[in-house]
């Protein structure tokens, strides 16, 4: 490569090489600010806002979704699986891939007693894509 | 250049590359369109309904190869810049030229369908969310790419800012990939990993995969029909394209 020429190449692998580190570190020092949404850790230790909506995220834990006997109001628990978990309380139509066991987002306020109320309740999907009969084949497989 | 074969160093001549590509172009719509109707007739029709999402995941055939390519194009378009800036090859201007409105069309095709698959899943079409948000800043990049070429009217000049503007702009493309590795976001983590376990069940990859190498070898003949285009352009006032619209060359 003539000498010109591996210059101008490596003043662009500079321009580049520089532009991406220096991005990198922004947007890591403004992780929180960037992540969708607190993590249950985060809301049980109390390191969340609490003047304003913010939204967070966890697993809607298994056998805590109770609906209200009348209305539209349901409570859940939402976790993280290792020790943080906190209540739910939201007033709505909940969406339809809201499962136990399954990510969700809630938007909404964390009031004084750690109970998050929700005025959107998101559900979030996992990168897995089965038919449903697979799960069933997978069981009756005889060694 | 010397490396290359003969037939691949004939089309960096603006002349041969207009006459020899237009043969490819013609198979490359077949075979695109071809391919885009059997993969998504069989994702549509052939195909069972996911366990969770039901039918709505089927948008997925669409969604996840003009997503994958809306990428691909913008880092090609960055390569291009690089070989610009260093070469100064004339076809690499050519190349951006052709290819920011393919990228830019791309995107909004992911962004688009993103809505629309998400509003039955996750409940709402737009979130401030990381990977989507990238993606949107995608798209402004391309428009940038765009428009760039139209307020310069020095084309030198244009090309060169042109390039800064696409090997700064392919920052985004690794914070788009690994924005739902680093940052909590509604979006699920990639299914396809080049090097790893595909999180997709195997009757769901034969369609999928069909989607993505129609769209692209489409997106491939699109750019090199609007290369073609670009050329022609740039060259009006050549013996050679005015003997070809006189016919000879034909």
């Amino acid at each position: 490569m003539k000498p010109h020429r591996r210059r101008r190449l490596s003043i662009v692998l500079f321009l580049f090489i520089g532009g991406l580190t220096t991005v990198l570190i922004t947007i890591f020092a403004l992780k929180n600010y960037i992540n969708h949404y607190y993590l249950p850790d985060q809301i049980v230790s109390g390191d969340v806002p609490t003047e304003r909506t913010i939204r967070a995220g966890g697993m809607v834990k298994k056998g805590s979704v109770a609906h209200d006997s009348t209305g539209l109001g349901v409570t859940f628990d939402l976790t993280d699986r290792v020790n943080s978990t906190f209540s739910v309380r939201f007033e709505g139509i909940l969406p339809s891939l809201f499962r136990e066991g399954e990510g969700t987002v809630v938007v909404g306020r964390l009031n004084d007693d750690g109970v998050f109320n929700a005025t959107r309740v998101l559900a979030k999907h996992d990168e897995n894509y089965e038919p449903p009969e697979l799960k069933g084949m997978v069981e009756h497989v005889d060694p | 250049m010397k490396f290359l074969p003969s037939w691949m160093q004939r089309l960096a001549s603006p002349q041969y590359f207009f006459l020899d590509v237009k043969v490819w172009i013609v198979w490359l719509y077949v075979l695109g369109v071809v391919g885009l109707l059997v993969g998504s007739i069989w994702g549509l029709a052939f195909v069972p309904a996911e366990r969770l999402q039901g039918d709505s995941f089927r948008i997925m055939f669409v969604h996840v190869p003009v997503a994958i390519f809306a990428q691909i194009v913008y880092i090609s378009i960055a390569v291009a810049g690089v070989v610009h800036l260093v070469w100064k090859l004339k076809m690499a201007d050519v190349y951006m030229a052709a290819a920011a409105p393919v990228g830019f069309w791309l995107t909004a095709l992911a962004l688009g369908s993103g809505m629309i698959w998400g509003m039955p899943t996750w409940g709402t079409p737009w979130e401030w969310d990381a990977r989507i948000v990238t993606t949107f800043i995608l798209l402004i990049l391309y428009l940038g790419l765009i428009v760039l070429r139209q307020v310069i009217p020095n084309p030198a000049r244009a090309t060169f800012a042109l390039s800064i503007l696409a090997i700064v702009g392919a920052i985004n493309i690794p914070i788009i990939k690994y924005s739902v590795v680093w940052f909590e976001t509604l979006h699920q983590p990639a299914s396809i990993e080049l090097f790893g376990e595909i999180s997709i069940d195997a009757i769901y990859r034969f369609p999928l995969f069909t989607n993505i190498a129609s769209v692209f070898i489409l997106t491939a003949g699109i750019i090199l029909a609007n290369m073609r285009f670009e050329t022609i352009v740039r060259n009006a006032s050549k013996t050679w394209v005015r003997s070809w619209i006189q016919g000879r060359d034909r």
